[in-house]
């Protein structure tokens, strides 16, 4: 390995346990919920759209159904919960493995699809399970899941008085996730995956399995969103269809890490930072009028970074690569 | 109805399936073309049948503006193409249905009146609503005319050179931006036309695009990118499965079974039926 690569991911590592710990300091100084809420969301949004890069970005299977796992962890977890008594701490990794597992599974017959029918594909299956939880009624159907309140307890992961728990549980995951990320992105698996990104048959004949680093990032990926969602459904103690699995899931973990810079280490990062405060702000100061003038700053934002930065904002930063053809 | 999926499907089997542009604002193209037929309803007391051709000629301007003003450069970026696509005509979509709250309120609203709107047809003994007969049969047309249009004219040929390859398409004479330009007008009309027939019979709100325009997406998939005849033959599949989901499962699962031949088609054929791309 190279020195300068070797140094910038130790410099990536230091930025990241200082970003950490700013973070982790903000609450001393935050005391508004409605900022905390913000925060909160922001930190789980941007572990999603890491999660979320792994698959889609590094491995370059663009994935819009990844909303499926979100919605997985979070009834996983839910059902366990309150039809079991089973802890949440347990649900969430039960939500992970079944996630993982599915993930896996869907796998086999999507992996031999290509560009758009892929795409496609990832949409309807998220839409499919959307439409099946809509439908069960042991799981609640259309109704979904309350979460019985049982006051403030670690144990069952729910706060009532504070948000400050579920502030560093949410730092936690994004931590989680970028840390996986910095460290399969030098591993094998993260070299298989870009040479699966960039030419599949290229990299299939040279050796690299090209099916098996797909649904290892696909395992990871869905894992990681799962535990995600499993958060959020005990952050807002509410769940439904439509909120845990709605296909505004699959874009909102997809959106972050474009605008920041898609398949990098600090996109993800980066586009939540901006993207989610911007969200919440426009629908907090616009979204009162009940008559959609949030969204159309919202959708303006979104249309003008995309065209302006294809690459993301990461792009910014970083020098004009040396190497390569000039067109 | 399967006619009428096909119907909407055609003008995104235009952009999407034969320019290879991702537009996911397809559906807000539908909701802005059942607006526009019900504003002219209730203003001018227009039949949506007789101002169809008045919404499709307005959604043509509409979509060759969008491709002026977003979609032209969402394609020449140099990096990550497939995904600005997305979400340039994604926040695009975000825009139209936050005007669309905006100025129309999100109300639900629906023609009470029109000369298609409730009545039935009965042959050999099988009633057909009127609106969904008339849609099958402009469905059919306008598959006809797309088809000769692509396979018979030199601009559908310049188009599908195009696709193939900007570049040497320039050597030739032909102005990339004037051919795209007009194949976004003729699929945003193709929308318009469904979305006219379907104002006379559908509710309108600002929302209503989401809810066709994946039902679209698979239906051009299903068919085979690059295929008109694919898209149309997709309409016919998609509608024929809701028709008999709708008979075995519960209504709101309609959808499932739609989604569920659109994967198995793919598992077997993974670029859909007649697809050639």
């Amino acid at each position: 390995m190279d020195k300068e690569f070797a140094a910038r991911r130790r410099r990536d590592l230091i930025i990241a346990a200082v970003l950490a710990a700013i973070a982790a300091a903000t609450p001393l100084f935050v005391k508004d919920v409605v900022v905390q809420n913000i925060l909160i969301l922001t930190l789980m949004y941007a572990g999603l759209s890491q999660s979320w890069n792994i698959l889609s970005g590094y491995c370059g299977q663009i994935s819009l159904g990844h909303a499926l796992y979100f919605g997985l962890g979070a009834y996983t977890t839910e059902l366990l919960f309150t039809k079991f008594g089973v802890l949440p701490w347990f649900g969430m990794l039960a939500g992970g493995v079944v996630s993982a597992l599915i993930a896996m599974g869907l796998g086999y017959p999507f992996f031999r699809l290509r560009g758009h029918y892929y795409v496609i594909a990832t949409i309807v299956i998220a839409e499919i399970g959307l439409l099946l939880f809509h439908n069960w009624e042991w799981a609640g159907a259309a109704m979904g899941i309350t979460i019985p309140i049982r006051g403030d307890s670690w144990l069952k992961f729910q706060f009532l008085r504070t948000k400050l728990p579920y502030f560093y549980f949410a730092l936690a995951l994004c931590c989680l996730a970028w840390f996986v990320t910095w460290w399969l992105e030098n591993s094998k698996w993260g070299f298989w995956w870009r040479a699966v990104k960039d030419n599949p048959d290229a990299a299939e004949s040279l050796g690299v399995d090209v099916f098996n680093s797909k649904m290892g990032a696909a395992a990871v990926s869905a894992f990681l969103v799962a535990v995600g969602g499993s958060f959020y459904a005990q952050f807002v103690s509410y769940i439904d269809p439509e909120s845990v699995m709605g296909f505004q899931f699959s874009l909102l973990m997809a959106l972050p890490a474009v605008l920041g810079g898609i398949g990098t280490l600090w996109g993800p990062v980066l586009g939540a930072a901006i993207l989610i405060p911007l969200t919440e702000l426009t629908r907090f100061k616009f979204g009162g009028s009940g008559r959609g003038v949030d969204l159309i700053v919202y959708g303006t934002l979104i249309v003008l970074i995309s065209l302006a930065l294809p690459r993301g904002l990461l792009s910014l930063f970083s020098r004009p690569k040396k190497t390569g053809a000039s067109r | 109805m399967g006619l009428l999926y096909g119907l909407i499907a055609v003008g995104l089997a235009l952009i999407f399936g034969l320019m290879d542009v991702t537009n996911f604002a397809h559906g807000e193209f539908l909701m802005i073309a059942m607006y526009l037929s019900f504003f002219l309803f209730a203003f001018f007391a227009i039949d949506p049948l007789l101002s169809a051709p008045l919404v499709a000629a307005a959604l043509f301007i509409l979509g060759a503006v969008v491709y002026l003003l977003i979609v032209r450069f969402a394609m020449r970026a140099k990096a990550n193409a497939g995904m600005v696509q997305i979400f340039s005509t994604f926040g695009l979509a975000i825009v139209m249905r936050g005007l669309a709250q905006f100025f129309f309120t999100p109300d639900y609203r629906s023609i009470p009146q029109s000369w298609l709107g409730g009545k039935t047809v009965s042959i050999a003994g099988i009633f057909l609503p009127e609106p969904q007969l008339v849609g099958a049969l402009v469905s059919i047309l306008a598959f006809a005319g797309l088809y000769f249009f692509i396979h018979r004219t030199d601009f559908g040929r310049a188009l599908e050179a195009t696709r193939e390859d900007p570049g040497a398409v320039a050597l030739v004479g032909i102005d990339k931006n004037r051919v795209f330009a007009f194949g976004w007008g003729l699929g945003a009309a193709l929308v318009g036309l469904a979305g006219a027939i379907m104002a006379s019979f559908f509710y309108i709100y600002p929302d209503v695009g989401a809810s066709f325009a994946l039902i679209a997406y698979v239906t051009v998939a299903l068919g085979g990118f690059g295929s008109v005849f694919g898209a149309f033959a997709g309409g016919i599949i998609v509608g024929l499965v809701e028709a008999t989901t709708a008979l075995v499962l519960p209504p709101s699962l309609k959808s499932v079974g739609i989604y569920a031949v659109y994967l198995l088609v793919v598992f077997i054929r993974p670029r859909g039926l007649f697809g050639s791309i």
